[in-house]
């Protein structure tokens, strides 16, 4: 939202300012914005912070196990939908294949555990970069697609690897890995009855994801891909390496979705092809940035918040008796959302932000047309 | 493998293909009208299917009498829809291409609850009807009659469109409002009107679809998403918008499909389809037909 919180900030004037050398900074330095630019980004820091100290204290007031999966769930969307919004948010690309990332961590962490003992610490980080190289190399042929043709292909893509690790036999095949029962411990992440060190370990990586964004927002990178996002053909012309901006993407968005597969895999000490790989994976990473706020720092958190205790709670009160309730709410909630929010949740929040914002969309309507 | 086997599967594919054709042009369609992805295109699939058997067990009328009325109800369905959800998602100020992927996904989503909510998760069938269980003999290769029904209904629906497209009145108000919709509002054709209309036809060309696969397929809520992956890829492949690019992509789908399923496994049938499409939008990022 910084970009749009500073008249001439805004993406259509960033790319060239983002090239620019020394003289530029200089007199950015001496515009009088620039301290509340600061102040707010502090703001932000401190209410971040507050935060999570707040959700660090909520499992001692809150025992009940149920619930603290939920807060674990709700923590473990907010980070991952961070990660989609890097891609879909800030630089427009919307994938609807993340599951395959997700998958990707999942099972790199997990075969490595059961099958050399590696810990998933390590595991993870394995997972994140195999995660964030396959995002290369998939960015390499289909960044060259638009719109509707890239988020088809990365359905298909998703759906291929699904595919393959269904007929994987050493893998588990469909049948899963169940990740052997051993003593609580850290170095291991298995924690048998203990919800309260995955609500430690999901609040971190939240943050790690928020701050990673946050860091971004205001860089080079950041402006560039909001840059591509509004049209990457003024953006080339400007000078933005718009190719390299959507892989430079691709990768961290891929990293981090990685991450929270390996680490749902040692909450779950269970994985199968259709829960770590399925297509309703990659709608639910998808999902809280779309209805938090594509593209802001907030939304992505905002969304969690919202939409998976409620999806949880539907679940868990009409789920099992398969009548469908559940379905009905979760798809009557998004439809809502998209239809009256557009901007996301986020934009309840600020009223004249929204309204410095709107004229300007309103001024250039193509840009937003096509993602 | 012999010849005669390999006729087979050529035919049992191309049989299919149409089929896969049909339910893409629909989705084809509406995006060339208004560059819109229906993402409920399958929910509106598993929706004819149970139309088609629902006529079935009330009035025990054959599916293949039944078609005129599904594809009548698919088509006040579709133009139901745009002027309940789509038309508002098409206003969004911000994030229009986001609001309309999610809209659909969310009414996909709504429509497969109700189903489930009114019809039961239980898998349905139409025991008896008039074509199924029989098979046609041509030189030795196999055709099955009730998707030996479907490709000759497909392949018809194709002439009828390519017809309304070319030579009618509302096609050329198509054609035009694609082109330009704010500028077909000055020589007086309503816009909201013809995306209605180009709503209800596709809708009705996926009925068509939906009320022969009735006869041969399992009826349940989840029935519409597997094809519907399918029916996109398809699109993707022979070029959004293109309703010739759908014609061609489904038959090459069904014949990859076959294909796959003999040489790979039937469990890998979908592999094949999709790298052939990996494949080609490799090659031609706006698929074979695309020319946006």
């Amino acid at each position: 939202m910084a970009s749009q919180e500073l008249p001439g900030r805004d993406s259509s004037a960033v790319a060239p300012r983002a090239e620019a050398g020394g003289r530029e900074r200089e007199r950015i330095d001496h515009d009088a914005s620039l301290g509340s630019f600061a102040r707010r980004r502090h703001r932000k820091l401190a209410v971040a912070a507050l935060t999570t100290v707040a959700i660090a204290l909520l499992p001692l007031v809150i025992h009940d196990v149920y619930l603290q999966n939920i807060i674990v769930l709700t923590l473990m969307y907010a980070a991952l939908s961070q990660s989609w919004n890097i891609l879909g948010g800030y630089c427009g690309q919307i994938s609807l294949g993340h599951a395959i990332y997700f998958g990707i961590g999942a099972y790199v962490s997990t075969l490595l555990f059961v099958h050399a003992g590696l810990t998933p610490w390590l595991g993870m980080l394995i997972g994140g970069v195999f995660a964030a190289l396959v995002a290369l190399a998939l960015g390499y042929p289909f960044f060259r697609l638009r719109g509707h043709y890239f988020t088809i292909a990365t359905i298909v893509v998703a759906e291929t690897g699904l595919l393959l690790m269904l007929n994987w036999d050493f893998a588990g095949g469909a049948q899963g890995i169940q990740i052997p029962y051993g003593p609580d411990s850290w170095a291991h992440l298995q924690f048998a009855r203990d919800k309260l060190p995955y609500v430690y370990f999901a609040l971190g990586f939240a943050l790690l994801t928020w701050l990673v964004t946050f860091l971004i927002e205001d860089s080079r990178w950041g402006y560039w891909w909001r840059a591509v996002k509004d049209n990457a053909e003024a953006a080339e012309s400007l000078g933005v390496v718009v190719f390299r901006s959507k892989m430079a993407a691709a990768a961290l968005s891929a990293f981090f979705t990685a991450i929270g597969g390996s680490f749902y895999a040692a909450f779950v000490s269970y994985i199968d092809p259709d829960s770590v790989m399925g297509f309703q994976l990659s709608l639910l990473i998808a999902l809280p940035a779309v209805l938090g706020g594509i593209g802001t720092l907030w939304g992505p958190a905002l969304g969690a918040l919202v939409l998976i205790p409620l999806t949880e709670l539907t679940r868990s009160y009409f789920g099992g008796s398969g009548n469908g309730l559940d379905l009905i709410i979760y798809g009557v909630l998004i439809m809502v959302i998209a239809l009256a929010r557009p901007e996301g949740l986020t934009s309840l929040f600020g009223r004249t932000r929204k309204a410095r914002a709107t004229p300007q969309a309103r001024a250039n309507p193509e840009a937003r047309a096509n993602p | 493998m012999t010849l005669q086997s390999l006729a087979q599967i050529l035919a049992s594919g191309l049989l299919m293909g149409l089929i896969y054709a049909l339910i893409a042009a629909g989705l084809s369609l509406i995006f060339g009208l208004m560059d819109v992805v229906n993402f409920a295109h399958g929910e509106f699939l598993m929706l004819a299917m149970y139309a088609t058997f629902g006529i079935f067990a009330a009035t025990a009328l054959d599916p293949v009498l039944a078609t005129p009325i599904v594809v009548g109800a698919m088509f006040v369905l579709g133009a139901f829809v745009y002027l309940a959800v789509i038309r508002y998602a098409m206003r969004a100020k911000a994030n229009i291409g986001m609001v309309q992927v999610f809209a659909t996904f969310g009414l996909g989503i709504t429509i497969r609850g109700l189903a489930q909510h009114f019809f039961t998760p239980d898998y349905r069938s139409i025991q008896t009807s008039w074509l199924a269980g029989h098979t046609l003999d041509l030189a030795g290769i196999f055709l099955p009659v009730p998707q030996l029904f479907g490709a000759v209904l497909s392949c018809l629906s194709f002439v009828a469109l390519f017809f309304v497209i070319r030579r009618t009145d509302f096609g050329r108000a198509l054609e035009a409002t694609r082109e330009d919709a704010g500028a077909v509002a000055l020589v007086g054709i309503d816009k909201n009107r013809v995306f209605a209309l180009g709503w209800g036809l596709g809708a009705a060309l996926v009925g068509i679809a939906g009320s022969v696969m009735a006869i041969f397929f399992y009826i349940h809520p989840d029935v519409g998403s597997s094809f519907a992956l399918i029916a996109y890829v398809t699109v993707a492949l022979g070029g959004f918008g293109s309703i010739f690019g759908a014609l061609a992509a489904g038959l090459l789908v069904g014949l990859v499909e076959a294909i796959s399923a003999t040489v790979l496994s039937p469990s890998m049938k979908a592999i094949g389809i999709y790298a052939v499409y990996l494949v080609v939008v490799f090659m031609r990022p706006r698929g074979l037909f695309g020319n946006l």
